[in-house]
């Protein structure tokens, strides 16, 4: 053991320094620098969402209730470490006390204690419309905090006094943004914020109020863990704990696609290094025959040479990973910079929960797509020393390609955790592998006819393609992979990036106008057309509750889990239409024809009917004013909520629903120079509702451009990766070539000629794989754009054509010039050396 | 020098199957050859030589007939156990030196010894290339190495060991004359301090002259 281990160390530490071992250890060091990188910095971007998430709360956990919350509650939190704050929401009337105008409205007041919000911050202005500033602390006692919306039916100002129940407020900030205000359109009117110890003073809340008590906690995520057990057995009936799994839709939904993003690069990254990592390998592999043989022939048994390949391809395991996931800390280092520079929030430090990924990417590359290759040297018959022609007994192909497929689809399920994206990727693989061999091998036939024309180097070049059959399909294969990737990195992905970017342009609606009656349509879209040039939609917007499904009532219905019960245990938004809204897919079932007058029917977001148990087929029961109704789910909808226009998790068909008592909403968007134009309209329209989604929007907006930058970035990862496939393959046939050409030069062929010749073949191999890689690369931006991002993404015939040249030009340039050095060494010393 | 047989064969056959159908390389081999005896393989090219040599070293299995060698059997063994009986009598020349090129001089002659986990590996190496003259050449590469000292650190690394049985395979047929020649005294040089048996396979007239006994084939037989 001691010899093998000693052997071991001596043959490796001699294999990096002549450079054997290059390509096989850049490679694996690539795919765990990448896996690390997204690892640590995916974990960082999933706390910090969990952050960003607990701001939509003001908190990290939150008990609401209709009832002043358990005393008991509160001092157990506060025992537990946690930071408390207290807020009170009730709508009353607020009234304009000094303008002489009597301007009166409903107003939601949003009473609270001292260090409100918990997380995130409130939003004020010292003027109506006028920019934003984050606030340090809440309203004193006696004066109030109003939306823009409040002033401006009140026709109130800054410095106003407003009454509330019976108490009088003075007006000292414009509230512009809560981080808790609700993104669902619960409350319907306007807000005013005020310090809890003025409730009383009001003297408005009385048994069978509207009155939703929140007690707010925030702390470490251990300690509110820990609460949050206690809690769920101390929760009275009508407690609910709100956590940061209650987020906003927008903005889990476009981080969420980041990751994709993300995650995506580095599978790419890890599979192009896997393939680099195979044929690395089987060079290496074939390269030290001789010294197995030799060694062998010295006494080496087999037990010897396995320990010894096994102890250094530990080795090479335990460096790759260690190095590999220092310089994945590093660039998650520059990836979070990156993010950091434009992020709504801070990301949390790194932790290494993720360190643990490179020693297993590290692992599985190894022993997937080396091993099989390095075991083959164990069985180097030692009679090669006398007979170089001899070879090992070939591996069983089930086996090298068997162990190979089981460490990719280890490798894909680690990163993507979703059954079919698995089936996805492997199946696409697959089958795009079978189509370039099976492409590359009739290209390679079909070179065979051709080589009557040209030059002798060109006949030269193109007959060795056709004479070196299986490794010129193994390199077409080879270069194609690593061309499809370089063509995806900058073609492809700059198109689906751009179609991302341009999901969320500059005129994006930002603003959502609620309450709408009918009989001011004309009223609202004239003072549009005047104002700004144009009159924006108008949307039903009905409030129901799902009371059954299925027949069965919801009281005693079973749902798959808990989030389904939140769904049903509030008064949802609903609309109906004729036509599919452009930010929605039908994913199942099927949408009603535009001129569709019939029975009642209904379509649901996907997520909510999963949560609902709930499928194309099945019926829901809803409670809207007093009023049931009953409809068939006919289809299920995936609902880019990243795209911030209105979007409903129910949707009707249109027909018996228009007699239902409902409103209007509408989105549009209002540069910041014409705002004034709603003050107008909130003056002359005080029942409208307006929603302001300036931040949201620009939050989304955030998280769009930094993740496309982030991107790039590791999108360098693959490019690399990439690079040192094209490196592996070319390598692939160098030994042959430099015999060849020491042989070519000895028969009196010249260096131009033997070069012009391996051009020649270069060029051709580099001009097949390349329109094969643009063809794979349509395909896969195609099937990304549709299945993975949700996105737009059109096929370019151009592309193909750039394939085939960029082929032919990289392939060339870089095969050649790989290769020189071989052509360029003298033959005899070639030849003598075997 | 003791007249103890070291290696024999009985009846030895090698064939191999081939397009053709199956092809005859050597049929009855029977020979004894004793302790310190040096012994020419010589014949014209597809005469069987190397193969009879491949079969006397264990590298390789014969269809019919027995091997011993160093009193095993090799037949009776494994290939391991023919690597373990190679690593404790035998040594190797061969025609393309088969350096290990990653390795320096001193590493290749040390390579035998760290096999066979000897001691002192380095001081032995470096003595070793020391006799055959190249002691101021231990730190370099095969590629540094003109074909003659390649063939020098070969030697080297074959008798570094002491083995009982040296084979060579043509140790000359990649040098030019002078360099041949100082090989060949170089290899009866070493044989005899060593005492060592050796067993080459050559077509150099000269150096067959100079061995004890000269074993000639043709088509896969003995001649004499």
């Amino acid at each position: 053991m001691m010899t093998s281990l000693r052997f071991a160390l001596r043959s490796l530490s001699r294999d990096l320094k002549a450079g054997e071992l290059t390509v096989l250890v850049v490679a694996i060091v690539l795919a765990v620098t990448s896996m690390t990188a997204i690892g640590f910095f995916t974990d960082r971007v999933a706390r910090a969402v969990q952050a960003q998430a607990a701001e939509t709360l003001a908190a990290d956990l939150v008990i609401r209730s209709p009832a002043a919350i358990a005393e008991q509650n509160i001092t157990a939190g506060m025992a537990a470490g946690l930071r408390t704050a207290s807020v009170l929401d009730f709508p009353t009337v607020a009234i304009a006390g000094d303008t002489g105008k009597e301007g009166r409205s409903l107003a939601l007041v949003t009473a609270v204690s001292s260090g409100y919000p918990l997380r995130g911050k409130v939003l004020i202005s010292d003027e109506i419309f006028a920019t934003s500033y984050a606030s340090e602390d809440t309203p004193e006692p006696g004066t109030a905090w109003a939306e823009p919306g409040l002033m401006a039916r009140l026709d109130a100002d800054i410095g106003s006094v407003v009454q509330l129940g019976s108490a009088e407020f003075r007006l000292t900030r414009v509230l512009e943004f809560r981080p808790d205000q609700s993104f669902g359109f619960m409350s319907l009117a306007p807000t005013i914020l005020v310090h809890i110890d003025d409730v009383p003073a009001m003297d408005v809340i009385k048994p069978g109020s509207r009155v939703t008590y929140r007690q707010l906690f925030a702390g470490t995520t251990e300690a509110i863990a820990d609460f949050q057990r206690v809690l769920q057995q101390e929760l009275g009936q009508e407690e609910q704990l709100r956590t940061f799994k209650d987020a906003g839709e927008q903005i889990v939904a476009a981080i969420d696609r980041a990751k994709r993003f993300l995650t995506l690069a580095s599978l790419v990254t890890v599979i192009l290094a896997a393939v680099a990592t195979a044929m690395a390998s089987r060079r290496y592999a074939l390269r030290h025959l001789d010294t197995v043989a030799l060694l062998k022939s010295m006494g080496a048994t087999q037990s010897f040479v396995l320990r010894s390949t096994l102890i250094q391809l530990l080795l090479i395991v335990a460096g790759t990973a260690i190095v590999g996931t220092f310089m994945g800390f590093a660039a998650q280092g520059v990836l979070a910079e990156l993010a950091a520079r434009y992020t709504p929030f801070a990301l949390p430090s790194a932790s290494f929960n993720a360190s643990s990924l490179g020693l297993v990417t590290a692992t599985t590359i190894a022993i997937g797509f080396s091993l099989p290759h390095l075991l083959q040297l164990r069985t180097t018959p030692p009679l090669r020393v006398l007979r170089h022609d001899l070879a090992p007994p070939q591996l069983r192909t089930s086996l090298v390609y068997g162990v190979a497929l089981l460490a990719l689809i280890a490798m894909i399920w680690s990163i993507v955790q979703e059954l079919k994206l698995l089936l996805l990727i492997v199946g696409g693989l697959l089958g795009m592998t079978v189509v370039m061999v099976l492409a590359g091998w009739l290209l390679v036939r079909g070179f065979t006819r051709f080589r009557g024309g040209g030059g002798i180097a060109w006949r030269y070049g193109l007959a060795n393609i056709s004479r070196r059959g299986r490794e010129s399909v193994v390199q077409i294969v080879a270069f194609g992979l690593g061309l499809m990737v370089l063509l995806l990195l900058t073609v492809v992905r700059n198109d689906i990036l751009q179609d991302w970017q341009q999901s969320l342009p500059e005129d994006a609606p930002n603003y959502f106008l609620l309450n709408i009656e009918p009989q001011d349509w004309d009223g609202i879209a004239s003072l549009f057309a005047t104002e700004l040039g144009s009159a924006p939609d108008f949307l039903p917007l009905i409030r129901g509750r799902i009371s059954a499904i299925n027949g069965t009532a919801i009281d005693v219905y079973e749902f798959p889990n808990r989030e389904g019960q939140r769904y049903v245990n509030r008064e949802a938004n609903l609309t109906w239409t004729a036509t599919l809204p452009e930010s929605n897919r039908v994913i199942a079932g099927e949408w009603w024809p535009e001129d569709y007058d019939g029975q009642l029917q209904v379509s649901l977001d996907e997520r909510m009917a999963r949560n609902l148990g709930i499928s194309v087929g099945d019926s829901l029961d809803l409670m809207v004013g007093g009023e049931q109704i009953t409809a068939p789910v006919t289809s299920l909808r995936l609902i880019e909520w990243d795209s911030l226009s209105p979007n409903f998790y129910l949707v009707f068909s249109p027909g018996e629903v228009r007699e239902l008592p409902q409103t209007y909403l509408s989105s549009f968007y209002v540069a910041e120079e014409d705002r004034s134009v709603l003050k107008t309209l909130l003056q002359r329209y005080p029942e409208l509702t307006l929603f302001d989604l300036e931040v949201t929007l620009k939050q989304v907006r955030d998280i769009i451009d930094k993740a496309s930058l982030a991107i790039q970035y590791v999108f360098m990862f693959t490019l690399l990766a990439g690079v040192v496939v094209l490196l592996a393959a070319v390598q692939i046939t160098r030994d042959e070539r430099r015999f060849e050409s020491a042989i070519l030069h000895t028969l009196g062929a010249r260096r131009r000629q033997i070069l012009q010749g391996i051009a020649a073949e270069f060029i051709a191999l580099g001009g097949l794989a390349g329109f094969l890689a643009a063809l794979g690369a349509s395909a896969i931006g195609y099937a990304l754009a549709k299945y993975v991002f949700d996105l737009a993404y059109t096929i370019d015939p151009v592309l193909w054509l750039a394939g085939l040249f960029s082929g032919a030009l990289i392939v060339g340039i870089t095969g050649t010039l790989a290769t020189r050095k071989a052509v360029n060494e003298p033959p005899v010393r070639v030849l003598r050396n075997g | 020098m003791s007249k103890e047989t070291v290696l024999s064969t009985k009846g030895l056959g090698k064939q191999v199957s081939s397009p053709e159908g199956t092809l005859t390389i050597l049929t009855e081999i029977t020979l004894e050859i004793c302790s310190g005896e040096t012994v020419a393989l010589v014949g014209p090219s597809g005469a069987g030589k190397t193969t009879l040599l491949a079969l006397l070293a264990g590298l390789d299995n014969p269809t019919s007939g027995v091997v011993h060698l160093c009193g095993e059997n090799l037949g009776s063994l494994d290939e391991d156990g023919r690597a373990l009986v190679r690593g404790r009598n035998v040594g190797f020349v061969f025609q393309s030196f088969h350096l290990v090129p990653s390795l320096t001089a001193l590493e290749n002659v040390m390579l035998p010894l760290e096999l066979a986990s000897q001691s002192e590996a380095g001081e032995r190496a470096k003595k070793a290339l020391e006799s055959v003259g190249l002691g101021s050449r231990t730190s370099h590469y095969p590629r540094q190495l003109s074909g003659g000292e390649k063939q020098r650190v070969a030697i080297a690394r074959a008798f570094v060991t002491n083995p009982a049985v040296l084979f060579a395979d043509e140790p000359t047929g990649n040098l030019d004359t002078a360099s041949g020649e100082r090989i060949t005294e170089l290899l009866f040089d070493m044989n005899k301090q060593s005492g060592t048996t050796l067993v080459l396979v050559t077509h150099d007239k000269n150096l067959a002259a100079r061995c004890d006994r000269t074993i000639e084939l043709e088509a896969g037989k003995l001649l004499a």
